[in-house]
């Protein structure tokens, strides 16, 4: 499967990241290289076998159900959560007008 | 005496307890060595009092006749990957520029808690994406090594973890932390003339270091001996409830465990991995290497592990739909930069901040991450590329059936020029060749010195170990370091 202009700009929206048209024009080329690259792995008889979920053995946790178990990782840290926020104001998270 | 930076972390350990040199001292050598290496650019910062302030604290303990811990009086670089608390932390990338988190990663908070102190912030590949340091927001890292043709042409020091290879080798530092995704420790150990160790995955804490490919990215020491490795991986390990991958094990005394007798070891040889055009300088290294092995009494067995091939085109299938999944949290709104265009909206902002924040290799993985894992496409590409991985971990399994560890090159070539490959994405892939598979598999698997090739750069060779037989793997690479006698160091330019 290849990506045409059309399909890579819309996966750079679907990734929210802005992309002029020169640089579309340069990913196209580069995606396409890469992803011919890949195909390789439809020769690969997969028949019967399973797709990997956890890559050593091991088994789900649930943490003690307990209010602040872990006090770093707790509640009651809104002005360190909010400490490195680009625009935070009344401890909140400020962001562009959402609603007209 | 000799330069106390030429001490490694077991010298430095062992002189500081019993009060040969004192921690300050040693601090202060390394800072000193630091400060005047800025053109390898190894550092996105430097944090000398950090690493005065925990010398003094392992000084005050001697003093008190306290116990120093596992890297008492060892100051060590950190890879920019892990959250320092109050230190900027930026995974080498514009978007984290300027964060200073609130809190400290597990392994580093390990590594305090043994007695070791910080130099600095090592650079690295932007978000752990790449494999010769070029990625990075705050420039490339120069290797210290370079050809022995006279001329000086800046060499590649691997990556991701290429500001750590460099301090390392350059005697910037004693050890530092690295990260292997796929082959991030491996790889730039072997272009730089160090050790370097990826435990089992699961076996370092994942808390607190920003996340790339969460079911591949694992921490490990890197340094300039094997024993160095050992004590180091030592204080990183251990459980943590706080990441749900990590293992509910104890952590083994690998550095009391040593032991280069390969007598009964049965060592593997994958024959996939014996390439057409195979580089001779590696092939010849991997050969000395079979045979060092043979010398320390191992039996040699021809192993077969089919699916070689595929392990690269799998990883990048797998590791970037991962990181296009990490890496959403980068939005503006919480933490890190935001970029506003007049009269935006939401989306706009998101798309503004992401566009500025993050580098081309960064932007390539994400579109190919969510391309991968979009609709009509998820099981073409991504159930199929995890159904490969289930097949390259039991070709594992089978071979562990007929050997102890497996013995292969590190990577394809020696260390290239800076701009030689950065052109040309799959090409640069193609160096992890060697490393991938045993990080899809999770497996151990270190990276030791063994010669220099006809350029005189520096060529290493990767022992891989059965899960959780990191123990094996350090004493498969015991062996081969007594027996290459690597003594080579790069000649100071810088």
């Amino acid at each position: 499967m290849s990506v045409d202009t059309a399909t890579v700009a819309k996966i750079a929206a679907l990734a929210r990241i802005k992309v002029s048209e020169a640089e579309l024009a340069a990913m196209v080329p580069e995606l396409n290289g890469i992803l011919a690259w890949v195909e390789q792995l439809g020769e690969v008889d997969v028949s019967g076998v399973e797709p990997m979920t956890a890559v050593i053995p091991n088994h789900m946790r649930l943490r003690a159900d307990v209010i602040d178990a872990d006090p770093l990782t707790g509640g009651g840290r809104r002005d360190a959560v909010l400490a490195n926020a680009p625009a935070a104001m009344d401890g909140f998270y400020g962001v562009p007008k959402v609603i007209e | 005496m000799a330069d106390l930076t030429d001490l490694g972390v077991a010298a430095i350990r062992d002189g500081v307890a019993a009060g040969t040199f004192s921690a300050l001292e040693i601090a202060e050598a390394f800072n000193a060595n630091v400060a005047a290496a800025s053109a390898l650019n190894a550092f996105i910062i430097a944090t000398p009092e950090k690493a005065l302030e925990a010398a003094k604290a392992t000084d005050a303990r001697r003093a008190k006749g306290e116990a120093l811990g596992l890297m008492g009086g060892v100051p060590i670089g950190m890879k920019d990957l892990f959250a320092t608390k109050g230190v900027q932390t930026t995974a080498a990338s514009h978007i984290l520029e300027g964060f200073v988190p609130e809190y400290e990663s597990t392994v580093s908070q390990k590594l305090w808690d043994a007695g070791a102190g910080m130099l600095g912030k090592l650079n690295l590949d932007q978000f752990a994406m790449g494999s010769s340091n070029e990625t990075s927001y705050f420039g490339n890292v120069i290797s210290p090594w370079r050809r022995a043709d006279g001329g000086n042409a800046a060499m590649a020091p691997g990556g991701s973890s290429g500001g750590s290879s460099t301090a390392v080798s350059a005697r910037l530092a004693p050890a530092a932390t690295g990260t292997d995704t796929g082959g991030s420790i491996r790889q730039p150990a072997a272009f730089t003339g160090i050790s370097g160790i990826k435990p089992t995955y699961g076996r370092c804490s994942r808390w607190g270091i920003v996340a790339f490919a969460s079911s591949l990215d694992q921490a490990g020491p890197m340094a300039r001996d094997v024993r160095d490795c050992a004590i180091m991986l030592e204080a990183m390990a251990g459980f943590d409830p706080k990441d749900a991958t990590s293992l509910e094990m104890a952590v083994p005394q690998w550095e009391a465990g040593l032991n280069p007798d390969m007598k009964g070891k049965r060592v593997g040889v994958p024959r996939e991995y014996r390439m057409d055009g195979m580089d001779a300088d590696v092939a010849a290294s991997w050969d000395q290497g079979i045979a060092w092995l043979r010398d320390a009494g191992a039996e040699i067995v021809e192993v077969s592990l089919p699916h070689t091939k595929y392990a690269l085109p799998a990883y990048y299938i797998i590791a970037p739909a991962e990181a296009s999944s990490n890496l959403a949290r980068y939005d503006g709104v919480r933490y890190g930069l935001r970029d506003l265009p007049d009269g935006a909206g939401l989306q706009d902002m998101y798309a503004a901040t992401r566009a500025a924040g993050f580098g081309a290799e960064v932007k390539r993985r994400i579109l190919i991450g969510t391309y991968v894992l979009s609709a009509g496409f998820y099981d073409a590409y991504y159930t199929q590329a995890q159904k490969v991985r289930t097949l390259i971990s039991r070709d594992f399994a089978q071979a562990f059936e007929q050997c102890d560890v497996i013995l292969a090159p590190t990577a394809p070539t020696a260390a290239f020029g800076l701009g030689d490959k950065s052109d040309d994405p799959l090409a640069m892939y193609l160096n992890d060749v060697f490393a991938v598979p045993a990080s899809l598999a999770g497996l151990p698997a270190m990276s030791v010195p063994a010669g220099l090739n006809r350029e005189g750069l520096p060529l290493g060779l990767q022992i891989i170990g059965r899960p959780f037989d990191e123990q094996g793997v350090l004493n498969a690479g015991l062996a081969i370091e007594a027996r290459a006698g690597f003594a080579h160091r790069p000649a100071k330019w810088w």
